[in-house]
């Protein structure tokens, strides 16, 4: 009875303690919090200062540059030297807005033929026998894990003209003459899908295993067909899962670079492609920044309403 | 209800895994082919990693690879997992909506942007790039992986023994490597592996943020497959295929044993209390 008291009093004063954080516990949010501002958040600002100046053969090769020693005079002739001519620039050369709606239209369709391929694989390893799954899983999580070049690297072997895809298809008679499929958009498409599979795969089968398979017995007591009950309960209930996976194939593929680079031709135009010649081939950095700062703001809704998703996801678990 | 998989769940796995294993598959028996030519097979050689050794450049750039991988896999590790206790635990704070910004953008983010950015950072502030610069480009984007793994983790993590812990008079501090950090090890292990297969898989932000003398192993396979296949990357890249396949299952074979050695110890325990 002498006891009680005690644990009576704790639980009053842990709600206090929580609300006045130590020094310990800010420190704790300060370390990683100003890495991200100082290397996250911050490079954005300098990306849209650079994206409002003009090239120069200097080093570094824009203009004009902050010189603290110039003082508040010199700051003022900066923000007068800074103009949009970039941006005009963007919407009078037909290659960079062709490039981002081309972008945008292969991540879209390749997110859509990914889902095609990925849904019943995700399907199939949740109703696997559960002996199964964490075999079936770590099969998905191994090539998530192996080198993404690679795996771009390999499907060029196969795509060639003389490759095993054209090989194999010239032996059994399909086809008379080699396919050209390499350096087309169809290879894009291809490595788009190969390689974000895992992505669309692992989110969609987490929500399909935690399904609860009595609503589908139910429907099926209550003479559902099965293909009826899939659309209206599984396909209903696996949503959130699907939409995760689409924002994770859907937004890195629209600035993709190495696949459109090593697999596309010269039809295929995408926009982390005609970043990265802006960039290393013409040396223009005033012009790429421009781009990215572009193509960020196409990326904006699709990133936040991803965020938002993700958060809604993390404080149902906790 | 259900008798085993149904063909069609069998078909779409089969057909699933085919496509997903085919090529990788493909590419580790080419790099044992005889002949130059990728496409034709003409007898098994181990010859074109003989080949591979003897590239002194490349060998090089997998030293500069492995050290980066390594130092930021490590700090962004901590980093990440201190990111993730703080989106767990520590509730509401000035800011906390563009902070689990900062660490979930970077996930989605193209890396030509990444890429674009750090390198505008590292130019604005005089750093001369190198090493460095592709370390601490690398640990940026790792460490939020490294918190989401670690923050999965910790949302089914019961406190009453860390409240035990601090009852009993321990300093959080010792709680935290004493109590908590054991039982997030899993979490805390997996997340440093992704940060160092994400660090040593990574071309476009390494090709930004780098300068002379540090060219990274996939900085070195790229531009040599603009100019064509061969059976020597392939060779490079089934070593990095096995290592990090081999890597993944030994993980996830000691964590499954840990895990069982946990639940037999707390069925012992219950049944002795």
């Amino acid at each position: 009875m002498v006891d009680t008291a005690a644990p009576g009093a704790d639980v009053e004063a842990a709600p206090a303690l929580k609300r006045k954080r130590s020094l310990g516990g800010w420190l704790l949010i300060a370390i990683p919090y100003a890495w991200l501002l100082f290397f996250f958040l911050a490079p954005f600002f300098i990306v849209f200062k650079i994206s409002l100046s003009e090239i120069a053969v200097a080093i570094p090769p824009y203009l004009p540059t902050f010189d603290l020693a110039e003082g508040w005079q010199g700051l003022r002739e900066n923000f007068a030297a800074f103009s949009f001519e970039n941006y005009i620039w963007l919407t009078q050369d037909a290659l960079y807005w062709k490039s981002y709606l081309s972008s945008v239209w292969i991540a879209a369709t390749s997110t859509a033929i990914t889902l095609v391929i990925g849904y019943p694989l995700a399907y199939g390893m949740a109703r696997a026998p559960a002996a199964w799954r964490p075999t079936l899983l770590m099969l998905v999580i191994l090539p998530f894990w192996t080198s993404f070049l690679i795996r771009v690297y390999a499907w060029i072997g196969i795509l060639k003209n003389e490759g095993l895809l054209n090989q194999a298809l010239l032996s059994i008679g399909v086809i008379d003459e080699p396919l050209t499929i390499l350096n087309t958009n169809a290879a894009v498409y291809i490595g788009i899908v190969y390689s974000y599979l895992p992505f669309l795969v692992l989110p969609l089968y987490a929500t399909l295993e935690k399904l609860d398979e009595s609503l589908l017995e139910a429907a099926s007591d209550l003479g559902c067909p099965p293909w009826k009950a899939f659309w209206k309960i599984t396909v209903p209930l696996s949503l959130p899962g699907v939409i995760a996976g689409c924002f994770l194939v859907f937004i890195p593929a629209v600035g993709e670079f190495v696949i459109p680079d090593l697999l596309g031709g010269s039809e295929t135009l995408m926009i982390g492609k005609t970043l990265w010649s802006e960039f290393f081939a013409n040396r223009d950095w005033p012009v790429s920044s421009a781009v990215a700062v572009i193509l960020l703001l196409i990326l904006v809704v699709p990133i936040v309403l991803f965020q938002n998703q993700q958060q809604r996801a993390s404080e149902k678990d906790a | 209800m259900r008798k085993g998989p149904s063909w069609f769940n069998l078909t779409s796995l089969v057909l699933g895994f085919a496509f997903l294993y085919l090529p990788i598959v493909l590419l580790v028996v080419y790099s044992f082919n005889e002949s130059r030519l990728v496409t034709v097979w003409a007898g098994f050689s181990t010859k074109w990693y003989g080949e591979m050794l003897r590239n002194q450049q490349l060998l090089d750039a997998a030293w500069v690879t492995a050290r980066v991988a390594f130092t930021s896999a490590t700090i962004a590790t901590v980093l990440g997992t201190i990111a993730a206790l703080v989106l767990v635990r520590s509730g509401r704070f000035l800011g906390r909506t563009l902070f689990s910004g900062m660490i979930y953008a970077p996930l989605v983010m193209p890396e030509v942007i990444l890429g674009l950015s750090l390198l505008l950072l590292f130019v604005a502030v005089d750093q001369t790039r190198g090493f460095w610069t592709v370390m601490i480009a690398h640990t940026t984007f790792s460490m939020c992986y490294v918190a989401v793994v670690v923050q999965s983790r910790l949302a089914g993590f019961d406190r009453s023994v860390e409240e035990a812990a601090m009852d009993l008079g321990c300093p959080p501090f010792k709680t935290f490597f004493a109590v908590t950090l054991p039982i997030i090890l899993p979490g805390v292990v997996a997340g440093w592996m992704l940060a160092f297969t994400l660090s040593l898989d990574d071309l476009v932000i390494a090709s930004f943020t780098t300068g002379p003398g540090a060219t990274t192993l996939p900085m070195k396979i790229y531009s040599q497959v603009r100019l064509g296949v061969t059976p020597e990357i392939n060779a490079v890249c089934t070593v990095l295929v096995a290592i990090v396949t081999v890597g993944v299952i030994a993980a996830s074979l000691v964590t499954k044993q840990q895990e069982a050695r946990r639940q037999r110890d707390i069925r012992r325990a219950e049944a002795q209390g």
